[in-house]
């Protein structure tokens, strides 16, 4: 963005609870069954039927508002959101309006270093709708078909303040949120199965102005990556519209991940009047303050808790601590290595670079891989004690990630192990000077590159396994004697 | 209290209804009487006055997370006007 | 006397006695059916292979329990398994749900033996059964008049003998209205007393479950069954349902009844007034302490209704799209012409206007003065009767201002024919029992009175009903309908 215009964003997050039935039936929420066979007449809107809330929801809800540091308020209702989509069967969707169940909040995050508090302004349970199938495109499909599974399943609307001012802070944003609710245990987070969703709501305005300016809603988000992409493109957009003398037209756009821009989705229908109102069939909630205090006392420990743990208790610098902490699972297994191996450095350098890209690589999450705290606990202390060096380390672990096979195991099928033994090498590295008596020569004559080239022949003999250390020490020892 | 033409097309929209030009009309003037009659209440103050929205005055009515069978489908799907891939099929969206 | 003349209860005592089989009972009704659905056309569907096979049934187990071996009609509301549910509407024309309401499905599970299912006024709307998508039901008493509504078919069928009892729905009043014009028993309980599990929505802060009957003895009999906590509607109450027949003894001494003033006014059939006073004076016999009392908002009672009633229908009817069930318009090129197009086609007129009601008193701008107004109205309407029931026990008044119209009299304004239910919605919006019974005739047409209890009194109501009921023979009159 230029000098003289910032951005500004708020992102609408949906995070499905992670409950195992729907939110106001008993239909499974797994995901993945085949098109409508986890339905009832109950989510599939038939005549004559009444939703029953799932107590689990709330129970989630109000962990979630804790985690946020939102409030709880004492009473909070269901409302109807009235709309006509193929996707909801109702023609409305049991939602929240005026009292959701958290208030308020924040979420905290940091961006190279910069802190920052972006604010909460509420969060409220909702069902989901189902989902459309085309043929092609939505645009020029000639029918579509309905699947209802996901019809019913428990959704919290997270709704932040317009905080952030970058791409990158929304991001963060959204790794900090994603973060929170993994190690709350609210919800699997998963984008790619869109247990994780959301929506970026992006304006610009002259520097210094107080007003905000017209904002567009971007949806089909359906990664990080097209978060940050698609607020810059549209911040762009705006600024470059606004240039030309156009005003901004408040709507809905859709990003295009293909073509890489977001496309307005305005259709000749009116916007939305939801005409909102108490939801007759389900009496409100009233939330003691001994439920929360109760689901208080069971919270997990919590993102910023754990990473100032590591700072203070490991003394790892933030932006590892910050990495570790990203989910649940990245700092169990730290925890659990730390147990065996108390070098935190180590540890942490290891997880966030080797076995960080051949997760990556691999598209899994940590705790789907074959390397388990164990296994990288024992290949550590081979590197400590010798048995490998840190270059073999390497290849090891590679052989670990793929195979699930030990350490001890690979360094012995693949002889990997490093050579230390004086008694071995002695004779290697007497067989190689002799054999080249002119780089002797060159070696007495203070050439350094002779020694290079004795290590490197030596180290070739050894397949690499020589250890480093050991070698210069014997070399020296027997070019000294020649 | 009289409803334009455009109101009655703009409520008959929201309500997805499609209507004649005559019935356009009719409802207008029907609707208007009784809109007429309800600006009866007010007349009544009711600032102070908290809604009943709930009879009952009941809170925290829940179940319990446990999954229980879903319907059939094809006992599901039985009434639909169309369906193709054990789905309900509708016409283009757009 | 004919079987299908009978009282459920008297039909109980002969197939206790062994005097009868279930299978004769229903082969009489439908003799009886036969007869008379010409000119009463009380129902939409009758399914009597399937009735006579689970007489059968009920015959081989050879014991009567309760309800066993008897036959029932339902209101077309209810979404019975397997049997076609139309609402009354077009739109739901060949519907047949894979699911059972709870209420009708207590009755099955005591084996009850449905016989059919009666019209109505499409999705509930109406007072007169006019708005039935299929065709009007007569009032066997004067089969030029309406048999009053929305379940005119349910009031008219009992009245004609074609069944002994019948389920029926109440939103302003449309158990007790036609109960009155038909001269049968007809009671709403409190809200959240039966389930509305299964029972098509109209207004879901309104609607509840009751009972058509010949008699008390019979309302309260079946009310017993269908009373009680459902898990799967979370508006029905956790509360005991008392044995509703027990208080039937006929000993209303010092029981404190008030008559609103209101009620009485001048819109009131003079005639009407007089059989309602008559009958207080009655109660004042039997030892019954009677006053008059005043529920100074009832005049806001029904502009009030009638935002908040169309105001829920319109959510409660926008899931009638064509996408799952249900009539859908085939010619419609994108969905959202789908939508208007299939609900235009599908739905009557009336229907088509309180939807447009209700979505207008919600929509943005109108939210506040007009469904907001209505439920702060509600509110106060709900107070009057709370102050009144400090003092006593039982509200008498006329069930409406007039004895049945004539089909096709009130057609023309909406208005005039909401005014019909203008005794009745009170009690719905306040959530309180009410039901109706016969206490007179004018112009050979049944008068009704309401009576109105506290919430979750309806044993008080039994008890009042019967002592005026047995202490009279109005119950015992039938209509002629010209056939033997």
């Amino acid at each position: 963005m230029s000098k003289d215009f910032e951005i500004v964003i708020g992102l609408e997050v949906h995070a499905e609870l992670k409950t195992q039935t729907k939110i106001f039936c008993s239909c499974s929420t797994a995901f993945g069954a085949e098109p409508n066979t986890q339905t009832c007449p109950v989510c599939a809107g038939f005549p004559g039927m009444l939703p029953v809330l799932n107590e689990k929801v709330v129970e989630l809800a109000i962990k979630t508002g804790l985690a946020l540091h939102s409030e709880i308020p004492e009473v909070c209702k269901f409302d109807r959101k009235n709309y006509f989509y193929p996707d909801s069967p109702k023609a409305y969707q049991i939602s929240q309006f005026d009292l959701p169940v958290c208030v308020g909040g924040f979420v905290d995050i940091d961006v190279n270093g910069q802190k920052k508090r972006v604010g909460i302004t509420r969060a409220h349970m909702e069902e989901d709708a189902g989902k459309l199938v085309h043929q092609g495109d939505i645009t020029t499909t000639p029918f579509s078909l309905v699947d209802l599974n996901r019809c019913g399943v428990p959704l919290l609307e997270i709704v932040s303040e317009p905080d952030m001012r970058s791409a990158q802070e929304a991001r963060a944003y959204m790794e900090k949120l994603r973060s929170m609710l993994l190690f709350a245990g609210v919800s699997d987070c998963k984008m790619q199965e869109g247990s994780l969703r959301c929506d970026a709501n992006v304006s610009i305005r002259p520097i210094g102005q107080k007003e905000f300016g017209t904002r567009t809603e971007i949806k089909n988000l359906n990664s990080f990556r097209a978060l940050e992409r698609a607020i810059e493109y549209e911040a762009n957009r705006q600024k470059e519209a606004l240039e030309d003398g156009e005003e901004i037209i408040q709507e809905t756009r859709t990003w295009d991940e293909e073509k890489q821009l977001t496309r307005s989705m305005r259709s000749k229908e009116e916007a939305h009047d939801y005409r909102y109102f108490p939801e007759p069939d389900l009496p409100p909630l009233k939330i003691s303050s001994e439920w929360v205090e109760k689901i208080r006392g069971q919270m997990p420990e919590m993102p910023d808790q754990a990473q100032i743990r590591l700072v203070e208790e490991y003394g790892l610098p933030e932006y590892d601590a910050g990495l570790l902490t990203l989910t649940p699972e990245n700092l169990i297994f730290f925890d659990q290595c730390l147990k065996e191996y108390p070098d935190a450095k180590t540890v942490s350098n290891w997880m966030m670079g080797e076995l960080g890209r051949l997760l990556n690589q691999n598209n899994l999450e940590i705790g789907e891989c074959n390397i388990k705290p164990i296994d990288l606990v024992q290949m550590l202390k081979a590197i400590e004690d010798g048995s490998i060096s840190g270059k073999m380390a390497k290849a090891v672990f590679e052989e670990m990630f793929a195979s699930g096979k030990s350490p001890a195991l690979i360094i012995k099928e693949k002889g990997l192990v490093q050579i230390s033994d004086e008694g071995t090498l002695v004779p290697v590295i007497e067989d190689i000077v002799k054999a080249n008596p002119r780089v002797v020569e060159d070696y007495k004559n203070g050439k350094d590159k002779a020694l290079g080239f004795f290590i490197g022949q030596i180290m070739k003999s050894t397949r690499g396994q020589a250890n480093p250390a050991l070698v210069n020490k014997l070399l020296k020892e027997c070019l000294d004697k020649q | 209290m009289a409803l334009t033409i455009k109101e009655v097309e703009h409520v008959a929209l929201l309500a997805r209804l499609s209507l004649s030009e005559d019935e356009k009309k009719r409802f207008g003037e029907q609707l208007s009487s009784i809109l007429n009659y309800a600006d009866n209440l007010n007349s009544l103050p009711t600032d102070d006055v908290e809604p009943l929205t709930h009879i009952l005055t009941v809170n925290n009515v829940f179940r319990t997370d446990d999954i229980k069978p879903s319907m059939d489908r094809d006992e599901m799907l039985a009434n639909a006007p169309q369906a193709e891939n054990s789905q309900y099929k509708v016409p283009k969206i757009m | 006397m004919e079987l299908y003349e009978l009282t459920l209860h008297e039909l109980q005592e002969r197939l206790a006695r062994r005097e009868v089989t279930s299978e004769e009972i229903v082969k009489s009704i439908f003799t009886r059916i036969n007869r008379v659905e010409d000119k009463v056309k009380s129902f939409i569907t009758l399914i009597e292979e399937s009735a006579l096979q689970r007489a059968r049934v009920i015959d081989n187990g050879g014991i009567y329990p309760g309800i066993a071996g008897i036959p029932l009609g339902l209101k077309d509301i209810f979404c019975t398994r397997g049997v076609k549910t139309t609402c009354g509407s077009k739109i739901l024309e060949n519907f047949v749900p894979a699911y059972e309401s709870t209420a009708s499905g207590r009755l099955d599970q005591q084996q009850g033996v449905l016989v059919g299912k009666l019209n109505m006024d499409e999705f509930a709307m109406g007072s007169s059964t006019e708005n039935s998508a299929f065709f009007a039901t007569r009032n066997p008493w004067d089969l030029t008049r309406v048999p009053g509504g929305s379940s005119g078919g349910s009031a008219a069928a009992v009245a004609a003998d074609e069944v002994p009892f019948a389920l029926g729905t109440d939103t302003g009043g449309s158990i007790r209205q036609p109960a009155s014009y038909c001269g049968v028993v007809g009671m709403k309980p409190t809200y959240g007393r039966v389930s509305r599990w299964g029972v098509i929505a109209f207004a879901s802060s309104l609607d509840q479950v009751g009972v058509f009957s010949k008699d008390v003895r019979d309302n309260a009999l079946v009310m017993n069954i269908i009373a009680g906590h459902d898990p799967l509607d979370s508006t029905s109450a956790a509360i005991e349902v008392p044995d509703y027949t027990s208080n039937l003894d006929g000993d209303v001494r010092g029981l404190r009844i008030a008559f609103p003033k209101e009620y009485f006014g001048p819109g009131i059939d003079a005639a009407i007034t007089k059989s309602i006073k008559k009958a207080l004076q009655k109660y004042e016999e039997l030892g019954a302490i009677v006053e008059e009392v005043s529920l100074p908002h009832s005049q806001y009672a029904l502009p009030a209704y009638y935002l908040v009633a169309p105001a829920e229908a319109s959510a409660n009817l926008a899931r009638f799209d064509g996408v799952r069930y249900g009539y859908r318009d085939f010619e419609a090129e994108n969905v959202v012409s789908m939508f208007s197009r299939t609900r235009a086609q599908g739905f009557g007129d009336e229907v088509k206007r309180r939807i447009m009601l209700g979505t207008y008193a919600l929509s943005s701008g109108y939210y506040d003065a007009y469904y907001l107004k209505a439920l702060k109205v509600r509110r106060l309407i709900a107070n009057d009767f709370a102050k009144v029931f400090h003092d006593f026990d039982l509200i008498v008044s006329p069930t409406t201002p007039t004895i049945a119209f004539k089909l096709g009299e009130q057609s023309g304004d909406p208005l005039t024919i909401y005014m019909n239910d203008i005794l009745t919605v009170p009690v719905n919006m306040a959530g309180l029992p009410g039901m109706s019974i016969p206490c007179g005739f004018e112009q050979g047409m049944p008068i009704g009175m309401q009576l109105i209890g506290k919430a979750f009194d309806e044993a008080t109501l039994y008890k009042a009903a019967y002592a005026f009921e047995q202490n009279t023979d109005y119950h015992t009159m039938k209509p002629d309908l010209g056939v033997k």
